[in-house]
C-alpha cells in the first residue's frame, strides 16, 4: 500500500499501519491503567516528538489534537 | 525609638558579634552626603566598596547590630569571586569556602543526570564556592571598616524617605531617637522586603510560584564530596524535590519542597523538621548519623523585577530591585553584579565624569539582566516546582523517561547564574571592529581571564577604572594613542593601559604582559599587533578593534561616557 500524505504534511501510515497503531495504543492505555494512562501518554508524546525532530510540526499536531475536544 | 536586638543570634558554628549602634549625638553635625546606602547585605556593601574605589564616599545604614542570620546564600559563582576580588575579599572566601563543580540528580535511586560545570585552566576561581552568608558579610564588613570612604552605621533604621529633583531626605531612627540625613543619591539595598520600594509604592513585574521550600542547616558528619545533590520525587516527599549542599564547618544545607496545603509554620515545627530530615538521611543511607539543627526558614520561588531601578534620586539594587528563584544560585550572585555595575555608573555620575544619564544606563542594563534571568530561571522553577497540572505531568513524564532515555536528561540541568552579557548596551562602541572578530569576548561580555603564570592571572591586574588592552610587540605605545589616553585622564577618567605581547616593558603603557606562546592573543581572537580591547570599570567589553587608532579610541571613550 502506498502511504498518502496527511493533512499535517507528514508521511501517513496507510490504513494497515494506522490500524496497527490503533490497537497498540488502546492496549497500552489499558495496560498503563487509569491512574497512569495520562503519564504514559505524555511520555509517548515526548518520545514521538523527539523522533519527529521538529518542534514546529509538534506544535501543529498539538493544535490539531486540541480541536473539537 | 528603634531598638534592635542586642542578643547575639543563635548559631552552633558562627560567633555573632553585636556591634555598638551609631548615634548622632556622638558625631558632629551632618552635612549633605553624595550617597546613602540603605542596607548592608551583599549588594549594599559591594556598592559602598566599589564607590570608594572610585573615590566616592558613602554612608551605609544597617538597622540591625549584627550580620544576617543563617547561611542564606551559600553558593557563589566564579564571576562573583571575580567581583569580590575587585573589592579585596575573594581570597578570604577561597581560604574558607568549599569549591565544587559537579551536581547530581537522582530519581528512584538512580543518578539520572550529572552536571559538570566547565573549569578552564585560565580561570583563577572554581565555578562554584560554598560558604555561609555570615562569613561573606563579615569579610565585606571588614573591608568596609578598613575603608575611610565608607561610613558604616549599625542600628540605623530608615523610617521615611522623601525626594526632590536634586536629592533625598531620610528619617533615620536609632536607639537614642531619630535624626535626618540628606543625600544626593540613595541606594535602596534593603532586601526582598524593601521598605523603600514599599514607601514609593513601586510595583514589581513577574510571577510568584506556589512551590515553597524549607531550607535548613544541620551539622552532620557525612562522607560525601562537595557536590550538589538533587532528589526528585523521593518516597518520603512524593512529587516534590529535595536538594543538599555541603557547607564549611561540617554543616549541610537541606532544601525540601513543602507538601501542598502545609503551612510554613507547621513545616518549621522541630518535630516536622526532624521527621523529614531523618527520612532524607535514611534515603541516602546515613539514617544512623547524629545531627544537630542550626537554622531553618521557608523560601518561596518568585521571578519578579522592578521595571526601572531608578526612581528619581533613588536607585534599587539586589533583592530590593528583583526577587529571583534559588535554583541556579541567582540571589546574591545577581546582587554582586548589580552592585559592581551600580558602583561605577553612580560614581562616574557623582564625580561629573559623565552625566546622570549614565545612571539610567545602570537601570537599563540590570533590568535587562534580571529579565533574562527570569526567563531562564522560570524554566528551572517550572521543572522543580511545577505550577500547574500540565507542568507536573510533563515533569513526571521526564522523570520517568530519564531512567532509560538519554535525550530528556539535560532537562534536569537548571542553568546556573552567569554574568549577563550587555550585548545591546548603549555604551558599546558602534564604530569598532566587534563584528570582525572570530573569537574572544564580544561587546558587553565579561573579560576572559588568562593564566599568566603560577598564581598570576589577567584579572589580578585589571579593574578600578577603564582598562585598555593593547596588543603589541613594539617598544612603545603609538604617540597618537598616548595623547588620547592622557586627555581622558586629564578629564578625570581612570584609564589604565596594559600592553600585551611584548617581551620588554612597553613605553607609555602602565604595565606589560608578555605572551610568548600567543595563548592570550588566541583567546582574545587577536590575529596581529595593533589590536585592542576596551573594558569598562565593571570589566565588561565596550569596544574592540583589530587595528586601533586614536580617532576610534576617542570615539569609544566618548560613547561609553555620555555627557
Amino acid at each position: 500500500m502506498t502511504p498518502v500524505s496527511s493533512a499535517l504534511g507528514q508521511p501517513a501510515l496507510g490504513i494497515a499501519g494506522l490500524e496497527q497503531v490503533y490497537d497498540q495504543l488502546a492496549t497500552a492505555i489499558d495496560q498503563a491503567g487509569p491512574a497512569k494512562a495520562e503519564l504514559f501518554l505524555v511520555k509517548l508524546a515526548l518520545l514521538n516528538a523527539q523522533a519527529l525532530g521538529d518542534a514546529e510540526a509538534f506544535g501543529r499536531h498539538l493544535q490539531a489534537a486540541l480541536q473539537d475536544l | 525609638m528603634h531598638q534592635p536586638t542586642t542578643q547575639a543570634r543563635p548559631s552552633i558554628y558562627y560567633p555573632y558579634q553585636v556591634h555598638a549602634p551609631w548615634l548622632a549625638s556622638q558625631h558632629p553635625a551632618q552635612g549633605r552626603h553624595p550617597v546613602v546606602i540603605v542596607g548592608s547585605g551583599p549588594s549594599g556593601m559591594v556598592t559602598a566598596l566599589e564607590l570608594a574605589r572610585h573615590g566616592v564616599a558613602s554612608v551605609v545604614l544597617e538597622s540591625e547590630l549584627q550580620v544576617s542570620q543563617g547561611s542564606r546564600a551559600i553558593v557563589f559563582t566564579r564571576r562573583s569571586l571575580e567581583i569580590l576580588q575587585q573589592v579585596g575579599v575573594a581570597q578570604r572566601m577561597v581560604d574558607n569556602g568549599l569549591p565544587w563543580r559537579f551536581g547530581n540528580s537522582y530519581y528512584r535511586g538512580q543518578r539520572v543526570f550529572r552536571m559538570e560545570a566547565p573549569h578552564d585552566a585560565d580561570d583563577r576561581f572554581f565555578p562554584m564556592l560554598n560558604i555561609q552568608q555570615q562569613y561573606m558579610e563579615e569579610y565585606l564588613l571588614d573591608a568596609c571598616q578598613a575603608e575611610p570612604l565608607v561610613d558604616f552605621r549599625w542600628g540605623n533604621k530608615v523610617t521615611q524617605v522623601a525626594q526632590d529633583a536634586t536629592g533625598a531626605t531620610l528619617e533615620v531612627d536609632t536607639p537614642e531617637g531619630p535624626y535626618q540625613l540628606h543625600a544626593d543619591w540613595v541606594v535602596a539595598a534593603d532586601g526582598g522586603r524593601s521598605a523603600i520600594r514599599a514607601a514609593f509604592d513601586l510595583q514589581m513585574e513577574g510571577a510568584s510560584y506556589e512551590g515553597r521550600f524549607v531550607i535548613a542547616d544541620i551539622r552532620i558528619d557525612l562522607p560525601l564530596p562537595t557536590e550538589r545533590l538533587a532528589f526528585f520525587d523521593p518516597d518520603w516527599n512524593p512529587g516534590n524535590t529535595v536538594l543538599m549542599h555541603r557547607e564549611p564547618h561540617g554543616i549541610w544545607r537541606v532544601d525540601y519542597q513543602l507538601p501542598e496545603n502545609e503551612t510554613p509554620e507547621d513545616a518549621l515545627q522541630p518535630a516536622a523538621l526532624a521527621t523529614r530530615i531523618n527520612a532524607l538521611l535514611a534515603q541516602i543511607g546515613h539514617g544512623d548519623k547524629p545531627w544537630e539543627m542550626d537554622w531553618s526558614s521557608v523560601y518561596s520561588a518568585r521571578t519578579l523585577t522592578l521595571p526601572d531601578y531608578r526612581h528619581g534620586r533613588v536607585l534599587f539594587t539586589g533583592d530590593a530591585a528583583h526577587l529571583l528563584p534559588i535554583f541556579g544560585v541567582r540571589g546574591a550572585n545577581t546582587a554582586f553584579q548589580d552592585a559592581q555595575s551600580l558602583g561605577w555608573h553612580l560614581a562616574f555620575a557623582v564625580k561629573g565624569i559623565a552625566s546622570a544619564a549614565l545612571v539610567d544606563n545602570y537601570s537599563r542594563e540590570r533590568v535587562g539582566a534580571a529579565r533574562e534571568i527570569i526567563e531562564e530561571s522560570g524554566k528551572s522553577t517550572r521543572f522543580m516546582t511545577p505550577p500547574t497540572r500540565g507542568f507536573r505531568l510533563l515533569r513526571d513524564a521526564v522523570l520517568s523517561l530519564s531512567l532509560s532515555q538519554e535525550f530528556v536528561r539535560p532537562l534536569y540541568h537548571w542553568r546556573t547564574s552567569r554574568p549577563h552579557e550587555y550585548t545591546q548596551s548603549a555604551l558599546n562602541s558602534p564604530g569598532d571592529d566587534n563584528a570582525l572578530f572570530k573569537a574572544g569576548p564580544a561587546h558587553g561580555a565579561p573579560p576572559q581571564n588568562i593564566r599568566l603564570s603560577a598564581n598570576d592571572y589577567l584579572l589580578d591586574h585589571l579593574g578600578g577604572g577603564f582598562d585598555l588592552l593593547y596588543f603589541t610587540e613594539g617598544a612603545a605605545m603609538p604617540e597618537a594613542l598616548q595623547s588620547v589616553v592622557n586627555a581622558a585622564r586629564a578629564k578625570g577618567v581612570p584609564l589604565r593601559v596594559t600592553a600585551v605581547g611584548a617581551s620588554a616593558p612597553v613605553a607609555g603603557a602602565d604595565q606589560t604582559l608578555a605572551d610568548a606562546d600567543g595563548h592570550f592573543r588566541a583567546r582574545y581572537g587577536v590575529p596581529a599587533s595593533g589590536a585592542a580591547y576596551l573594558l569598562r570599570p565593571d570589566q565588561h567589553v565596550c569596544a574592540r578593534w583589530l587595528t586601533l587608532d586614536a580617532t576610534r579610541l576617542q570615539a569609544a571613550l566618548n560613547h561609553a561616557l555620555p555627557q
